[in-house]
This record gives C-alpha cells, sequence and structure tokens, in this order.
C-alpha cells in the first residue's frame, strides 16, 4: 500500500492550490450547502405530510424516485443545460439529500404514538404547537437517523464534483486515476473515508445533545 | 436510533477497510486483474481510451479481426494513456488504437526530441522506446492531433491565429482540458516551456469530450483542449490555433499491440484497416457518433464495408 502521497507534507500545505486541505475544505462546503438547501426543501414538506397525513404518495414516491435518480448523470445534465459552475454540483446533491430527510419527516411523525398527540391536543394545544412541542421533539430520533445517511451519502458522492472541473476531495481521485497515480486516488478514498466517519461522529453526539432525555431513557 | 449510529458507523469502517485492502495488496488495481489476459486461447483482448474516437477505432479493429476468425473480447473506455498504457504491460489488454505522436511523447523521457515531428520520423523514434513485449503495426495516413481551440469570438478578441498569438493574454484566459494535462508535457508544461503560455486558470474537464466543447460555446473557458478530427469544431465554427513550434507531433493512428498476442491473421487484418483510413473518412465517420449519435458498432461495420474490408 503505497500512502506516500497522503503522507507528503507538501500536499498538506494549505496555501498550495490542490493541496489536501483545500479540497477538503471546499469538500466540506459543497456537503454543506447540499445538506442546508436540501433540509430548508425536505424537512418542511416532510413535517406537513407527516403532521396532516395528507399527500403521504407524494413522500414515499419522490422518495423512492429521488433515491433511484443516477447522480453522475443527473450531474452531466445540468452541466449540459446550466454549464459549468457550483450550482449544477448542488442540484444533483441536493436531490440526493432531500429523499432521506423527506421520508424520515415523515416517517417519524407517522411512528408516533396517536395518544400522546390526542393528549396534547386534549390539552390545548394549537396545531402548531402540537408540532413543535410534541410531535417534532418525538419524531427527532427518526428524523436525525435520515439526516445522519443523507449526510453520509453526500459526503461520499460529492466527489462527483471533481468530475466537471470543480474541486473537493474527488480531484484526488479523478486526477490520480488520468495520470495513474494511484498513490493520490488512495489518499484521496481515505480522507473522504475519515471525514464520512468523523461527521457521522459529531453527528451522533449532536444527536445525544438535541434528543429529550425523557425519550432516550426510554429505550 | 442508537442503533442506526452503530450501523453507519460500522458501514463507514467496512467501507474503509474493504478500499484499503483492495488498493492494499498492490498499488495499481490493474495489476492484480486476470481478467483480460486469462481469456480463451487466441483471444484478443482489444481496448480503447475514453473518448469516442478511440472507442471507435477500437471496435473497427475488433470486427476486421473478427471478419478474419479471431476472438475479440471488448475492453473499451478505459481511460487516459497513463492507465492503459499499463493495462496493455500487464496483459489485460492486447490490442489499441494510439496516435503515434502522443505515444512518443508519453514514453520517450522529456517528450519527443526537437526536429521529431513529422509522421515517419515520429514512427522511427517510437519504435525505440517502445516497452518490452509490444509492437506497433502499420500506421494509417489518418492523423488527429490535439488542438488549442477557441471560439470565432475569442479569436477575433484577441486576434488569435496561432498558440504564439496567445502569450500576451493568456493571463485573463482560462483552459479547459483532461485533467491528465495539468501534468503532461504536451499540456500545460510544453504550453510553458516551449511557447511561454500561462494560463489564468486550468479546468479539468474531458479529453475534449462534450463537457469542453459545452465550457467553450458557454464562455466558461475560453481555450479548450479538442481533437482535430472533432465534429465539434466545424458545427461551432471553432478556431484551431496554429502550432508553429510542433509541440503537438504528427499524430497517426497506428495499431499498438502486445507481441504474444500479434501474429500474420492479425498483422494482416490491422494492416489493411491503417492502409484504408484517411483524416477525411476518420472525420465523416466519427461525425455519425458525435452528430448523429449512431451506434458506434454499425458506425465501424459502414466504414468496413465501404472499404471491402468485410
Amino acid at each position: 500500500m503505497n500512502l506516500s502521497y497522503l503522507f507528503d507534507a507538501a500536499h498538506w500545505d494549505f496555501s498550495t492550490s490542490g493541496s489536501i486541505p483545500q479540497l477538503l475544505l471546499s469538500h466540506i462546503w459543497y456537503v454543506f450547502l447540499a445538506l442546508v438547501i436540501g433540509t430548508a426543501i425536505a424537512l418542511p414538506i416532510g413535517l406537513y405530510i407527516g403532521h396532516t397525513g395528507r399527500g403521504s404518495f407524494i413522500a414515499i414516491n419522490a422518495g423512492n424516485a429521488g433515491r433511484s435518480l443516477p447522480t453522475l448523470g443527473l450531474l452531466m445534465l445540468m452541466v449540459t443545460l446550466l454549464g459549468l459552475g457550483l450550482l449544477p454540483v448542488l442540484i444533483a446533491l441536493t436531490v440526493l439529500v432531500i429523499p432521506p430527510i423527506l421520508t424520515s419527516a415523515y416517517a417519524g411523525l407517522r411512528s408516533l404514538d396517536q395518544r400522546v398527540v390526542d393528549a396534547a391536543r386534549g390539552v390545548g394545544m394549537r396545531p402548531w404547537q402540537v408540532l413543535t412541542r410534541v410531535e417534532l421533539p418525538m419524531a427527532l430520533p427518526v428524523l436525525m437517523s435520515g439526516f445522519r445517511s443523507a449526510a453520509l451519502q453526500v459526503v461520499a458522492t460529492a466527489t462527483v464534483a471533481a468530475a466537471v472541473g470543480l474541486g473537493g476531495l474527488g480531484r484526488l481521485l479523478i486526477d490520480g486515476l488520468a495520470v495513474n497515480d494511484y498513490s493520490r486516488v488512495l489518499a484521496g478514498a481515505i480522507v473522504v473515508a475519515v471525514l464520512a466517519v468523523l461527521l457521522d461522529l459529531i453527528l451522533a453526539l449532536a444527536q445525544r445533545w438535541i434528543i429529550s432525555p425523557g425519550l432516550r431513557a426510554s429505550r | 436510533m442508537k442503533r442506526f449510529g452503530r450501523f453507519s458507523l460500522v458501514s463507514a469502517a467496512v467501507a474503509l477497510t474493504v478500499a484499503l485492502t483492495a488498493c492494499g495488496a498492490d498499488e495499481d488495481p490493474l495489476a492484480n486483474d486476470n481478467g483480460g489476459g486469462s481469456a480463451a486461447p487466441g483471444t484478443i483482448t482489444v481496448g480503447s481510451a475514453n473518448f469516442a474516437e478511440s472507442e471507435l477505432l477500437a471496435e473497427i479493429y475488433s470486427q476486421a479481426l473478427e471478419a478474419k476468425g479471431v476472438q475479440v473480447k471488448r475492453q473499451f473506455n478505459i481511460g487516459a494513456r497513463e492507465l492503459y498504457l499499463k493495462a496493455l504491460q500487464d496483459g489485460s489488454i492486447d490490442l489499441l488504437p494510439e496516435y503515434n505522436g502522443a505515444l512518443l511523447s508519453a514514453l520517450q523521457k522529456g517528450g519527443a526530441a526537437e526536429g521529431v515531428s513529422s509522421p515517419e520520423d515520429v514512427l522511427a523514434a517510437l519504435k525505440k522506446v517502445l516497452p518490452s513485449g509490444t509492437e506497433v503495426l502499420e500506421q494509417a495516413a489518418a492523423e488527429d492531433k490535439d488542438t488549442l481551440t477557441v471560439t470565432q469570438e475569442t479569436a477575433t478578441k484577441y486576434s488569435l491565429k496561432t498558440i504564439d498569438d496567445l502569450k500576451p493574454v493568456a493571463g485573463q484566459l482560462t483552459i479547459g482540458a483532461g485533467p491528465e494535462w495539468q501534468e503532461r508535457f504536451q499540456g500545460l508544461k510544453g504550453l510553458e516551456q516551449v511557447y511561454g503560455v500561462k494560463f489564468k486558470e486550468f479546468k479539468p474537464l474531458d479529453a475534449g469530450g462534450p463537457l469542453t466543447v459545452n465550457a467553450l460555446t458557454k464562455n466558461q473557458i475560453q481555450v479548450g483542449n479538442i481533437f482535430s478530427t472533432d465534429s465539434s469544431i466545424a458545427k461551432n465554427k471553432f478556431v484551431v490555433l496554429e502550432d508553429p513550434k510542433n509541440l503537438y507531433l504528427a499524430e497517426n493512428i497506428i495499431p499498438l499491440i502486445r507481441t504474444t498476442a500479434n501474429n500474420p491473421t492479425v498483422t494482416g487484418a490491422l494492416n489493411a484497416v491503417s492502409a484504408k483510413l484517411t483524416t477525411e473518412n476518420l472525420t465523416t465517420t466519427l461525425a455519425k457518433v458525435q452528430l448523429d449519435k449512431q451506434d458506434t458498432a454499425s458506425v465501424a461495420k459502414g466504414w468496413l464495408s465501404e472499404n471491402g474490408l468485410v
């Protein structure tokens, strides 16, 4: 196993363009943007469907259709339509992020014990209060698992940005393959994998912190 | 939900382990692949680079061989030269369509010697540096060169005719090419050393493929590496910059083959293809794939029957 590219100090110099820290930073930036945009779109829709029970077939079908779209194909299509740049990459990655968050928000609300929701209504909560004070906190464990799976998927898939001339850790994979430098490809694969593990750890900690202790004790 | 958290961590760890062991045994994954070489005896595995023309030529070779009763296994769309040459040397593939000049520059340390640019000189120099166990057959008259290509507007705006004209303005321009151009002599390095041309930015795209053409028409790159037989040049009225210092050598199409896979039948079939292949008929045939979106196999078949080879 040739780790020379990964451990060469020159490749870790932040000031050189194309160095690992720079690529890492742009990679995280793409992941962050895709997660923020994807959540902003999927979460309200998922909560609405879960809360009202209306349009659940949309949630299920959109979720399944979105999952089956090949990201690379979608990306190439977007580049043909929109040209190069960050926008086509963000669209392709956001489409990847939406299904798990949408379905987990919907499933999280649907799986709640309806007696709890009835009780909330019974004590005089308004629909908005039922959603924000009862349904959402109790659905958080399911919701977070959807978010974490979206985050892991997008960390791995954001490497496609390099296929259309952008940065990110995919540069190491694609440039390494193009010039037959497997040490570089390996470095890219390792950094992506480590980033995925770290991100999942951080989200696991966040999950412990934001989920009500009452819910945790019950499991 | 704790279980899910653990599961995703474990799967990430498994993915990492798989990635490590897959690359771990050897730094070159192709080296462990006996897939191509261990095909039925007498079978020739034909490879190609990852662009339309290479695939078309590989398909023409394959069908010409099959017409002579040779068993053929197709392993197309492998990648850039740096990648498929390794595959050829380790026996994963037996035969490839190559370009004499580009192959010479890839094999010769420091690139082709000065003054070597005619098809004959290039072929002679190439024969001296071929990897052991491989040989080239007869080269075709057909040529397909790397070019620096700009749009009509860019050419007019900066009055560009040759690569030399780029020198004063390159600092404002972005160039797009395959990622390998960043490190190849006949890419950015040669442009800087031979012409003193240094671009503002390099965008790693594809080797003269749809991404590069698209970016050029949208002016997201101003200079693109497009192959001279590419039908998109005529279609988009692109301007191909002349190369007065011959950074890009003769690029005649030539079959590169493993000696162990070669025999008189194979040589005969491939030399017959080279004898009929011209830049003109290659350009029109390639346009059928690129512009008319016809199937490569049927286009190859059409070319072979037009030229009386099947």
